[in-house]
């Protein structure tokens, strides 16, 4: 604003004033929509939090639905203490990692070898990465429903109704795009960087080891994370291709379990919610910034 | 190639002779056999199950008998699925152009205050993007219930009566969209600060010395700049939002009367609950035309900025 007003010269003085002052209400203005928009993307939580501190006889009770009048940790105290509901959790962290694990070892060598070691057809595979990084669950999991028969038929690999099929399935959805971000953030580091180690007689291994993997560590993180937030949410897959409780993940298990016919214990429901939101929300709360960079470098799914 | 060559001579020397050892050394096979395991996993799991919906598509319900095009017609004939043709259309399009604009509203605003409180402003309206969408549906069937519905209660105190949120099927539709734009407009408005971050202050300063007003501003120099980005969050979020299964599965499963049903659910409720999987694949198939569409400018929007660099 300073540079407009010495620009124009002294006539304008007084239009500086009221520029600054316009410039104070459209700040005011932002906080006020700032905070209605806020209210808007918090409310759902926040009253998952809300209910979840409530006792069944509140919430039924024909009260104030945002005021809790006999704060009780009693939800969480039943569903942590309820075996399957630690089960679900013990699943979905073992898929978790396992995907997050194997999606990483795969698509950071496979990036590698894509953005930097052009092979025949390199160039091809890296633009069908980023096809099948478009291509979404619900179009595939019909066709893997009847593979799983097929390969129960002809191996007698019962595919079906296990937990840890999830950490074969899950890789479909999460190497692609870490593959995809990967290969930005290796294609962004500079080529001398490779060679100057490639003629000190570094192998093609030490390079990546040694010099890519430290440079691109933000790149890394950032596709970890994401990994891990889409391995966790998954719903689709472990709906279609599991039904005993013992073998459930945690948000088909809060959805299919806690909510019988039509009896709903909305209460035990949000406690469930809000602690299946909470490992994603925690890695979130530390690790914004890197959330944030992935998300907004390999353009991505949302 | 000439970094293999003073590394190693011997390669290059010896490259016609390609005993097995000689070839294990070569460039071109180490980075093969790094990108295998990819290459597999595509191939297997994401390739082939794609051809394969196509010939499941083409059987009778039995999957013992070749029925060509007969699923197809079926479906042609059938009211529910021109619903469903309708209601994926309708949710993708109206959710995706609410997300753009509040997105692009909000990232505004945030870029507006001072730049050291936009931190805690973005980590904050961020938060529904990172939660499961399927845990966070479920706030929302729970704010959407029909006795007790926190929604209805607040809207109560401005005179507005009870709202069959999810009982209805214009309200269904209606609130299916909602939590669609609640969970996606955190990303397009992420993607449009980074765009708004990007545009060089000076052709601002340039407009308003020339006595552009606010709204020029955003007409003439923020939105052609940002074009790019613009377009490709969008085709993005259209593609996620046309595939979109957990939203309308946990808070409607469909109903009232299909009448939320989009094809990822459907093809779920004809398939796997009712047990057609040909006409299951069928349904899931008519997604592939508009994806492809929308993949196709997104490549060419990719392909354009790669070779800008």
């Amino acid at each position: 604003m300073a540079n407009a007003s010495i620009a124009t010269g002294a006539p304008t003085r007084p239009r500086y004033g009221s520029m600054s002052r316009d410039r104070r209400w459209a700040l005011r203005w932002s906080y006020f929509f700032l905070v209605l928009f806020a209210i808007f993307f918090l409310m759902p939580p926040i009253y998952m939090l809300i209910t979840s501190l409530k006792t069944s006889a509140e919430i039924s009770a024909a009260t104030n639905p945002w005021w809790i009048s006999n704060p009780t940790l009693q939800n969480y105290i039943d569903l942590l203490t309820q075996n399957q509901f630690l089960v679900f959790f013990r699943n979905s962290a073992i898929v978790s990692i396992c995907v997050v694990v194997l999606t990483m070892s795969i698509s950071v060598i496979a990036a590698f070898a894509l953005a930097r070691m052009k092979f025949w057809g390199s160039a091809t595979l890296a633009t069908g990465v980023f096809l099948t990084y478009l291509i979404p669950e619900t179009l595939l999991f019909i066709p893997l429903f009847k593979m799983f028969a097929w390969v129960n038929e002809m191996f007698g690999i019962q595919l079906m109704n296990h937990w840890w099929t999830m950490i074969i399935l899950y890789p479909t959805l999460t190497v692609p795009f870490a593959t995809w971000i990967m290969i930005g953030y290796f294609a962004s580091i500079p080529k001398e960087l490779d060679e100057a180690a490639l003629i000190d007689g570094a192998t093609w291994m030490q390079t990546l080891t040694k010099i890519f993997i430290p440079v691109a560590l933000p790149g890394i993180i950032a596709a970890t994370i994401f990994t891990f937030t889409v391995a966790w949410a998954q719903f689709l897959y472990p709906l279609a291709f599991t039904t005993s409780t013992s073998e459930l993940v945690l948000p088909v298990g809060i959805v299919t379990t806690l909510i019988k016919g039509d009896v709903f214990n909305w209460g035990q429901i949000m406690t469930g919610a809000l602690l299946g939101a909470a490992p994603p929300l925690i890695i979130y709360a530390f690790l914004m910034d890197y959330y944030i960079a992935g998300l907004t470098a390999g353009a991505t799914k949302g | 190639m000439a970094d293999i060559a003073a590394r190693n001579p011997a390669v290059i020397a010896g490259g016609q002779r390609s005993g097995l050892h000689k070839l294990m050394q070569r460039k071109s096979t180490i980075a093969f056999l790094m990108a295998l395991p990819l290459i597999l996993l595509i191939a297997i799991l994401v390739a082939y199950p794609a051809g394969y919906a196509v010939y499941l598509a083409t059987l009778n319900k039995g999957m013992t008998r070749f029925v060509g095009f007969g699923n197809f017609e079926f479906l042609f004939g059938r009211d529910t699925f021109w619903l469903v043709v309708y209601q994926s259309c309708l949710f993708a399009i109206t959710a995706v152009i609410f997300k753009a604009i509040i997105g692009f509203v909000v990232a505004h605003f945030v870029h507006n205050i001072p730049s050291k409180g936009q931190r805690k402003w973005r980590g904050m309206l961020l938060v529904p993007w990172v939660i499961p969408p399927a845990m966070s549906t479920l706030a929302w069937l729970w704010l959407f219930d029909p006795s007790y519905s926190a929604l209805n209660w607040i809207l109560a105190h401005f005179g507005i009566g009870n709202i069959p949120w999810t009982g209805e099927a214009g309200w269904a539709r209606f609130s299916v969209i909602l939590v669609n734009v609640w969970i996606g407009s955190p990303f397009f408005m992420i993607m449009y600060l980074a765009a708004l971050k990007s545009v060089p202050e000076q052709l601002y300063e340039a407009a308003s010395i020339d006595g552009a007003t606010w709204w020029q501003r955003i007409w003439y120099v923020t939105l052609p700049m940002m074009r790019n980005i613009i377009a490709i969050t969008a085709l993005f979020s259209l593609i996620v939002t046309f595939a979109n299964f957990d939203i309308v599965r946990v808070l409607t499963a469909g109903g009232p009367l299909n009448s939320t049903h989009i094809f990822g659910t459907w093809a779920f409720r004809v398939g796997i609950e009712g047990g057609d999987i040909p006409l299951g694949a069928a349904v899931s198939l008519f997604m592939v035309p508009i994806l492809a569409v929308a993949a196709t400018f997104i490549l060419r929007d990719i392909t354009k900025r790669g070779s800008e660099v």
